[in-house]
């Protein structure tokens, strides 16, 4: 393109730009992140800290070999919420190179090598969330039980070191399945979904969060705050995060109604695993969900769908990772067919007939 | 009334706290004024003074010419000093004929046409003309020629003639003062378009930040049964014609056609005031209003300015810029311009003059775009911003076209909300250039072909009837030859 374009309008800008957009929903992920790192202790903490530094360090390394200006990038915040949004997807307790591998497959392969931000056509965090999954599925799944820290059997500042660095040899004892995953074993030992759900934490925990799960998960509650939150600083939409949500709840409700054995209900569906954190903060990622506000919900119904599907058929206990990928694949089509019509014309593109009703 | 909602549009601080409140000024003499001879859409006008030539205030300085044209007048009385190539002002700094002003200090008035005391009891047909006389164009910005306009309305049937009132660009308060000062001017000239093209009603849209401006104009609208107040939501770019229709009839208005064709007639509340003094009076339109406004003004103010009147008179009547000031900008800030520099003149489509800080203009280095969907949220003609942008980054103006970049007015509201700050509008701008220059390219190489078609063609048949002849005098000949071997 030419540089011929003189200075033009408009010469006055809404107050937002990329690193405020990004601060903003750090700002929404705190409440929940802070839970669970209380709820989780020092190793999470750690591993926290952790995965959000390797982030930054890839994204720095990966524009020195491109030779891009490495400062503004890093200031951008994008590194940052990918990090943590990595990290609240890790087991808790999970050692130290789960952190580093997640940060190279979502920095380096996710979104580096398409050309940075905004170019990517996959969720960073996602496609660290599901390569880690494949790639070590023991330590991808052994969640810790809730040992809220300076409580008696919380691990002190030490042993958590120890426990990100992975030198802490027996987990084992403190480990427990989180709720998906206990279901899904237990229907594989034929038990039926109607028995296991007695054995899982009450509604209220459930909804405070006070169970086992990934590093920031655990939490609806707080969760949908921060989502409250990003609606009401319009930084997000309902169109995704209800989208979404209403799919899964439908589908698990009339399914769970259906075959009680089988189906988990829909409120579980909706509590447990990466509900909430995909519906807020995963689906909703700007660059890898559709711009029109049609196609987020097209886009929120099918990862709701893909959730429910994989969750209910797949090897997989948990499927939101999954679904988020696939549905991001369609972006692009999904944006194709829902853009909106334009003033005066019809979707052909061809003139209405004039001063037509709209 | 009954709204219809609209697609899109943001809300932008509106900073017209400075000079709502404050009284309109009229703008005292300065010693000189440039008039440029094109300052409406349409063709230049040409001049009919000579240098030395001594004028009247509201004498004819340029006549139209062509359909689409407008004459210019005498601000002030003086004499004609210069007719020459000087700076317009708009941002390409690019150069128009002028007429040079100097006053003569006694701002007496030439000879005016007759005054119609009832302009309601004569032809309707003479207010258009008077109309086209005053050079009476849209003040909202667009400095379309009124009587045109008027022209091609009284041609169709016109269910309803609008006077737009929104001013959704924030900082100006032109319209606003107007109305607040001059209700019965404005409701007036309504009434008067209204009978020039005969149509049965007037509707006057107002945002609803203006509420002064509303409650005057409602008591003023009162006596009239055909004449009503609405009070639009403050949602830029309500105040964009098609859109203002819309607001007000629910009628989306084709790409193919005009706004007449759906029998709506629109003129900016400052337009029907010049239409009515033109008729009452017998004024052409030699002044304007104008806010000079700005967080780089020292003293911003609604000022009643003679068209033609230096920009730095302005600024300086209103106490001049503090070291803040950033950019000078003609219009609002959101489809107005930059300034070249502030020796320009007033002209008829000069809303505002602003004087913007950095802070306010809020310009960053562009980031990579987010994909996050708010332009395509706000723009209010259903175009998606982030695509053409990232195609006419790639050069592809043909899918850019595909998907009507033409369309694209040039509203802002797009380039407002993004959060990367990317100058959406330059692209469009830029991108609408290169295709208009490319269709003209077009138009002339189809020209170009159908010429040398038709010489083809004619020497074709020049050579064919040639042949023809040939032939026949052959036949000729042989007819003949035959004829001999038969004696
Ligand atoms: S507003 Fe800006 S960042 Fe957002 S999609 Fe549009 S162009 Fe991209
Ligand atoms: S400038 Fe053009 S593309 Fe942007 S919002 Fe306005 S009309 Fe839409």
């Amino acid at each position: 393109m030419s540089g011929s374009i003189a200075i033009s309008g408009p010469f006055t800008h809404a107050d937002n730009s990329v690193s405020r957009t990004m601060q903003m929903v750090m700002l929404a992920l705190l409440p929940a992140t802070a839970f669970d790192l209380w709820l989780f202790g020092w190793p999470a903490i750690f591993l926290f800290g952790l995965t959000i530094l390797f982030c930054l360090a890839v994204e720095a390394g990966c524009l020195m070999l491109a030779k891009r200006p490495v400062l503004p990038a890093l200031k951008d915040g994008s590194a940052i919420l990918s990090g943590w949004l990595i990290a609240m997807s890790l087991p808790p307790w999970a050692p130290w190179w789960i952190a580093l591998l997640g940060a190279v497959f979502a920095i380096a392969l996710a979104k580096q090598v398409f050309g940075g931000l905004g170019q990517n056509l996959f969720n960073p965090a996602m496609v660290a969330r599901v390569a880690l999954l494949i790639s070590f599925p023991l330590q991808m799944t052994q969640f810790a039980a809730p040992h809220p820290i300076f409580t008696a059997h919380a691990p002190d500042i030490l042993t958590g070191l120890k426990i990100t660095l992975g030198c802490e040899g027996n987990l084992d004892s403190l480990s427990a399945a989180s709720a998906l995953g206990h279901i899904k074993t237990e229907l594989t030992r034929g038990i039926p979904v109607t028995h296991t759900v007695q054995s899982l934490p009450g509604l209220k925990e459930m909804i405070l969060g006070i169970k086992p799960g990934s590093m920031g998960e655990t939490s609806a509650i707080f969760i949908l705050l921060g989502g409250l939150f990003l609606m009401w600083r319009r930084i997000i939409s309902w169109h995704t995060p209800v989208s979404m949500l209403l799919t899964l709840f439908l589908l698990g409700t009339l399914f769970s109604a259906i075959n009680p054995a089988r189906y988990a209900s829909g409120m579980i569906e909706l509590l447990s695993g990466a509900s909430m954190l995909g519906a807020f903060f995963i689906a909703t990622d700007y660059v890898t969900s559709p711009v029109s506000k049609t196609g987020q919900i097209i886009f929120g119904f099918g990862v709701g769908f893909l959730t429910w599907i994989i969750r209910s058929f797949a090897g997989y206990p948990e499927g939101v990772a999954f679904a988020v990928l696939l549905m991001n694949a369609t972006t692009p089509i999904i944006d194709h067919y829902s853009r909106p019509r334009v003033f005066g014309r019809t979707r052909q593109g061809q003139p209405v007939a004039f001063g037509d009703k709209k | 009334m009954k709204l219809f909602s609209v697609r899109g549009g943001i809300h932008p601080s509106y900073r017209k706290q400075a000079t709502t409140a404050k009284k309109i000024e009229p703008l005292p003499v300065v010693p000189f004024y440039f008039l440029p001879l094109r300052q409406h859409s349409g063709a230049s006008a040409e001049a009919v003074v000579n240098i030395g030539d001594h004028v009247g205030k509201g004498q004819l300085l340029a006549a139209p010419v062509g359909r689409i044209s407008a004459p210019v007048h005498a601000p002030t009385s003086g004499i004609v000093r210069a007719i020459q190539n000087m700076t317009a002002p708009h941002p390409s700094g690019l150069p128009g004929m002028t007429i040079v002003l100097e006053s003569d200090g006694k701002d007496s008035w030439a000879e005016l046409p007759e005054a119609y005391s009832d302009p309601f009891s004569v032809d309707p047909k003479l207010i258009r003309e008077r109309v086209a006389w005053a050079g009476v164009v849209g003040l909202g910005g667009a400095a379309f020629p009124a009587a045109v306009k008027l022209e091609q309305s009284s041609q169709k049937p016109i269910k309803m003639v609008v006077l737009n009132g929104a001013e959704c660009e924030p900082y100006l308060t032109g319209d606003d003062r107007v109305m607040q000062e001059y209700a019965d001017e404005v409701i007036s000239g309504g009434r008067l378009i209204a009978y020039a093209v005969g149509a049965p009603k007037v509707v006057i849209g107002i945002e609803r930040n203006k509420p002064e401006a509303i409650a005057i104009m409602k008591k003023a609208a009162e006596a009239y049964d055909n004449v009503e107040i609405a009070d639009l939501p403050a949602q830029y770019p309500v105040g964009s014609a098609r859109h203002l229709v819309q607001a007000l009839t629910g009628l989306e208005i084709s790409a193919r056609t005009r706004i007449a064709d759906v029998g709506v007639l629109v003129q900016n509340v400052g337009t029907a005031r010049a239409v009515w003094r033109s008729a009452h009076y017998g004024e052409p339109l030699i002044s304007r209003i104008v806010t000079v406004s700005g967080g780089g003004m020292n003293d911003p103010k609604t000022l009643d300015a003679p068209i033609g009147t230096p920009v730095k008179a302005l600024i300086e009547y209103c106490g001049g810029m503090n070291e803040k000031a950033e950019q000078i900008v003609t219009g609002g800030p959101l489809m107005g311009v930059g300034l070249p520099n502030i020796d320009v003149p007033v002209i008829k489509g000069t809303a505002g003059i602003l004087a913007l800080t950095s802070e306010e203009m809020d310009h960053r280095p562009a980031e990579p775009c987010l994909r996050c969907g708010r332009c395509v949220d706000v723009c209010p003609c259903g175009l998606s911003p982030v695509e053409m942008s990232s195609l006419i980054r790639r050069d592809k103006l043909d899918e850019a076209e595909q998907l009507q970049v033409m369309d694209c007015f040039s509203c802002g509201s797009c380039s407002y909300v993004c959060p990367s700050h990317l100058p959406l509008v330059q692209y469009f701008n830029y991108a609408k250039g290169e295709i208009w220059n490319r269709r003209d390219e077009e138009r002339k190489q189809n020209k170009i072909k159908a010429l040398a078609a038709a010489k083809e063609a004619r020497l074709a048949e020049v050579l064919r009837q040639r042949q023809l002849a040939a032939e026949r005098a052959k036949a000729a000949k042989a007819a003949a030859n035959k004829e001999e071997k038969a004696v």
